[in-house]
């Protein structure tokens, strides 16, 4: 090794630039619902994508989930995750929407 | 005598809360049959205890077994467990029969009210405090032994599972003598539960116990996964562990993420009940059709954490039983792999008839059909297994028989009903019971008996009596058959279920052949605790101390029987499937180590009783609420996990020298014993050395 | 020498502690699971939250109350909070001394608890406004989430607040690192939560 500091500076490097990013989304976020400038339904998309992309951000640059073949068990324990969460909450929101709009 | 005993201290507990009060003050038979069941609670509990001090064992209890982290002690408590509670919901389901056959134009042996805690009790106690615990057991004792390893990978958090199920047990018991049980069923629907029709405590009570005995499962589940992903011994590749390690896995990832939505309902009633939210109740923006979603959620992939182990414990039973390698054994991963997955996606078929759109209810139902096509598989290639092979008919091998042919029955009933026209016809009736209990009692019941006859001798070093286990099974199985076969009948005839009262004469020949059918069952039950009886009396002719009584195939025969607290003296190395059948073929089981090192194993520890307790004691404060005692057990709860954080002295040393010891011994008496073929393994010549046809 | 492979979620010690770094693995996993197990919970509160939505009886609904500027500041607490964690992390890992691991840590409690507040604020404004929820499903639905995540932030703060006394305890043995590690799992993960409640519940709630 030639520079005994320099994986400090690169785990330093690693969180600040996931929090600049982090802080970059939240912003947008924030920006586009205090200062509307789309319609509805595009404004919601926008935060979703955002947010949706900020825990991307998180994911990596926090919690070190990355495509390296050693943190492949943790993404896919992740992704398992997202697919049983996937199945409950959009199983979930059809069937009681679904049951909604047949009462009505 | 009405009213409020003293509000702060013992909350809404009233005089009347007791069954002996309400026996002495109305002695119907239906007071008398609560009295005495509260009875037998507490002349058990204090029968029990003054045993144990008469006996002077209590040292040896708290030291050797509630404070122990060993996951084979462990495993061993909640078998115990599980076999108690079974005894009540036996009882429970018998008497249900009794009601209903002599309950026709007649008002039978107990009330509405008291029928309806029947059956939530049987119900709740059969799933949570009976299945869980015996396949949690079964699994905490095996599998470890079986991927080679010394323990779970965190050994404190399974002592913590165990005893938050204990405590919920506890709570159900409780609730025969204090108060009175829900009457909303096992899978309490709101409204129903909600405080508008159930103000009592019954509700409270089913919420607490369930919601602990749940996180214990989830934290069970988690255990379980990371010990199979990471404790594996040398050489154990994934594709190399013993199918029921594979079922443990599934079985494990179904309890990680099907526990939480159960957790979430039940809490979700609890506010309702406690701070007036309004999730479940009819006014207000209350969704109770939320409530059977979140439920079945769990409640789906709930009947394949039960039934899974068990399919892991028949590919054992039935590989060993047939001298035969398992066939398709990736096959059978697959299969069971497919069923963890697909079981998320069916939850649905528990509520067809709630009204939403045909296309949905279309959708899930074919793809429950599609879930029986794995299982399918299995079938077949238990079967193939068989072909040819060596079969011996040894007990657990007639309940891995009798599961194949039942199972398959109850499969047929269950595409019935995955088709949405025809559960219209039979929703709620006792078709729904035939084919649930067709699902359970082989899937489940048997697996389990099977497990434990075959794994008992492994245990205990002594094998259990044939003729008993014969009796029993053969009870088991004519039983079940009589007890549940003309519920299809009434079923399709239109009998509801969950009904204290029938109007219907011609139903009456049917009830009176179920009937009969439970009280077979029962003495099937009374067979499984004589066998013990006699199996321990006659223990020292069944000695198979040596450990491999049946030829077995996996390291967990590898060892003594019972096998030390460390299980291996030394880690074993495994190079290929059925390690431990290959050796003996190569001639190169049971060589003797080159050294003997020292072995690390955790102390143990009065954590997990005390969480037990305090959440039990939670629990109950909750459930009438003494808001002082539930503050004070949450705060005990928390000091308690804190205060372990900081104790850093949790392990000890087995010397090497001691290890050494009791290896030696060990090798001295399985080279002493006589190597057997397979025509006398339940004869007392099987000392458990297993003879190795050349 | 390249970097030692990574053996769990979060940031990993390997290169300066081998001994605490090959029992982080199975530890860690364990831990993991348990906050993939807990996600479900979360997730299902979040399609309860979907479907009552409409469930508001004629009463107020919880996005009658909700302000943007308060729940942005959270964010903002939270995401910095991250981050400090993010920095003691990186300090025990390269032993930068007890001082400079506990500085960052009671940062990190300092946020922590200063978002808890924000939050206590909010919710008894919304109270005190006859948003209860006793009021209706709606209402409900968001006092169960929102408030789990609160309580869950509170479970995190006393967490740090035992580590903050086993840090100098124990100094950095393995157990300590371990549970750190642990934490900052937590911590980060409870972050992300957060960022889904402010996506879905205030900005979806706010958009007019
Ligand atoms: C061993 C003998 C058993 C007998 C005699 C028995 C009998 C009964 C009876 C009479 C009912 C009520 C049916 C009705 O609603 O009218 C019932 C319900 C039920 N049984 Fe069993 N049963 C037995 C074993 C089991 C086992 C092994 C399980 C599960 C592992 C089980 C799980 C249930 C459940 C979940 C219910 C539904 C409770 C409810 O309605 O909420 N039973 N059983
Ligand atoms: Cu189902």
């Amino acid at each position: 090794m030639s520079d005994p500091n320099q994986g400090e500076k690169d785990d330093v490097r690693g969180y600040v630039a996931g929090y600049a990013l982090a802080l970059a989304l939240t912003c947008a976020a924030f920006a586009v619902v205090r200062w509307p400038s789309f319609n509805r339904i595009t404004t919601l998309a926008i935060v979703f994508t955002l947010g949706f992309a900020q825990a991307i951000v998180h994911f990596r640059y926090f919690l070190h989930i990355t495509l390296a073949k050693s943190a492949r068990d943790d993404l896919w324990l992740i992704l398992f995750s997202v697919l049983i969460i996937v199945l409950m909450v959009s199983g979930s929101l059809v069937i009681l929407m679904n049951l909604r709009a047949r009462m009505m | 005598m009405n009213g409020a005993i003293s509000p702060t201290i013992l909350g809404r507990l009233e005089w009347l809360s007791l069954p002996f009060v309400r026996a002495w003050q109305n002695p119907t038979p239906d007071e008398l049959i609560g009295a005495g069941a509260a009875t037998i609670v507490v002349v058990g509990m204090a029968g029990t205890i003054a045993l144990i001090t008469a006996l002077g064992k209590w040292r040896y209890l708290w030291r050797d077994w509630f404070t122990s982290v060993d996951h084979k002690k462990i495993g061993i408590m909640y078998v115990v467990l599980a076999f108690v509670m079974m005894s009540r919901a036996v009882v429970e389901g018998v008497l249900m029969r009794m009601q209903q056959a002599t309950a026709i134009n007649a008002p039978g042996i107990v009330e509405p009210d008291h029928f309806a805690q029947l059956f939530s009790t049987h119900g709740s106690i059969m799933i949570f405090f009976m299945a869980m615990p015996f396949l949690t057991g079964m699994i905490n004792y095996v599998m470890p032994l079986q991927i080679g390893s010394r323990d779970v990978a965190f050994p404190l958090l399974n002592s913590i599972s165990l005893w938050l199920t204990g405590g919920a047990a506890g709570l159900m018991m409780v609730s025969l003598v204090i108060g009175q049980f829900s009457t909303g069923g096992w899978s309490g629907y709101p409204p129903y539960t909600e405080l508008e029709f159930s103000p009592d405590v019954g509700p409270d009570y089913w919420i607490w116990a369930v919601t602990l005995g749940s996180i214990g499962s989830t934290l069970s589940g988690l255990n379980f996964a990371v010990t199979i992903y990471k404790m594996r011994c040398a050489g154990m590749t994934m594709m190399r562990m013993p199918l029921f390690c594979w079922t443990t896995l599934c079985t494990s990832i179904l309890m990680i993420f099907a526990m939480p939505p159960l957790t979430v309902a039940t809490a979700m009633l609890a506010l309702d009940r406690y701070l007036g939210f309004h999730f479940f109740t009819n006014d207000l923006g209350g969704n109770m059709m939320n409530y059977a979603n979140l439920f079945w959620l769990f409640g789906h992939p709930e009947v394949y954490i039960l039934i899974l182990p068990a399919f892991g414990v028949y590919s054992e039973v039935v590989s060993t039983f047939s001298s035969k390698e398992l066939y398709g054994y990736r096959s059978m991963v697959i299969a069971t792999m497919s069923i963890a997955v697909m079981s998320f996606t069916v939850w649905l078929h528990h509520f067809f008839t709630m009204g939403q759109s045909a296309s949905i209810n279309a959708a899930f139902g074919i793809a429950t059909m599609a879930i029986g096509v794995p299982t399918g598989v299995k079938i077949y290639d238990w079967i193939w297994t068989m072909f040819m092979g060596q079969v011996r008919f040894t007990v657990p091998m007639l309940y891995s028989l009798a599961f194949m042919m039942t199972f398959v029955l109850g499969g047929l009933t269950g595409i019935i009903l995955a088709f949405p026209p025809l559960d219209y016809l039979v929703h709620n009736t006792l078709f729904l019971v035939a084919h649930f209990h067709n699902m359970l009692i082989p899937g489940l019941l048997y697996g389990m008996l099977a497990g434990y006859h075959y794994w008992f001798p492994k245990a205990f070093g002594f094998r259990l009596n044939e003729k008993w286990g014969q009796l029993a099974f053969g009870c088991w199985v004519v039983g079940f058959y009589l007890a549940f076969m003309p519920l299809y009948v009434l079923g399709a005839a239109g009998m509801a279920r969950r009904t204290a009262e029938i109007f219907e004469p011609a139903f009456r020949p049917w009830l009176y052949v179920a009937g009969i059918g439970a009280l077979i069952l029962l003495a099937a039950l009374v067979a499984l605790f004589v066998q013990l009886w006699v199996s321990i009396r006659e223990r020292e002719a069944n000695r198979v101390d040596a450990g491999d009584p049946w030829d077995g195939r996996g390291l967990e025969w590898s060892i003594a029987g019972p096998p030390p607290e460390y299980n291996f003296a030394v880690l074993p190395t495994v190079s290929g499937g059925d390690p431990f059948y290959t050796s003996k073929r190569n001639g190169d089981a049971y060589l003797p180590p080159e050294r003997y090192e020292n072995i690390e194993v955790p102390k143990n520890s009065v954590v997990g009783p005390l969480l037990g307790v305090f959440s039990a004691a939670t629990g109950f404060a909750l459930v009438w609420h003494m808001w002082w005692l539930a503050i004070l057990g949450m705060l005990a709860i928390i000091i308690t996990v804190i205060a372990r954080s900081f104790i850093r002295d949790t392990h000890r040393i087995v010397s090497a020298t001691e290890v050494e010891r009791v290896d030696l011994a060990w090798r001295d008496k399985l080279f002493a014993s006589r190597s057997i073929s397979r025509e006398m393994e339940t004869t007392s010549a099987n000392q458990g050395f297993a003879e190795v046809a050349a | 020498m390249s970097a030692a492979e990574a053996k769990h979620a979060g940031i990993n010690l390997g290169d300066s502690d081998r001994e605490t770094h090959e029992k982080a693995g199975s530890e860690i996993f364990g831990f993991w699971i348990f906050l993939m197990s807990d996600a479900v919970i979360f997730a299902l509160l979040f399609a309860t939250y979907g479907v009552m939505l409409r469930g508001t009886a004629g009463g107020p609904s919880a996005a009658d109350e909700y302000r943007i500027l308060p729940a942005f500041i959270e964010t903002l607490i939270l995401l910095t909070s991250s981050f400090t964690f993010g920095m003691a992390s990186v300090a025990m890992k390269h032993g930068r001394g007890l001082r400079t691991v506990l500085a960052w840590m009671v940062i990190t409690l300092a946020l922590g608890l200063g978002f808890l507040a924000m939050e206590l604020r909010d919710f008894s404004t919304m109270i005190a406004d006859g948003a209860l929820p006793s009021r209706n499903g709606n209402l409900s639905s968001f006092f169960a989430l929102v408030p789990l995540h609160g309580l869950h932030v509170a479970a995190g703060c006393l967490w740090l607040a035992v580590m903050l006394v086993q840090v100098p305890c124990f100094g950095l043995d393995k157990r300590v690192k371990i549970n750190l590690l642990r934490l900052g799992l937590f911590w980060h993960f409870l972050d992300i939560v957060w960022i889904a409640i402010f996506s879905v519940v205030y900005l979806q709630g706010l958009i007019r």
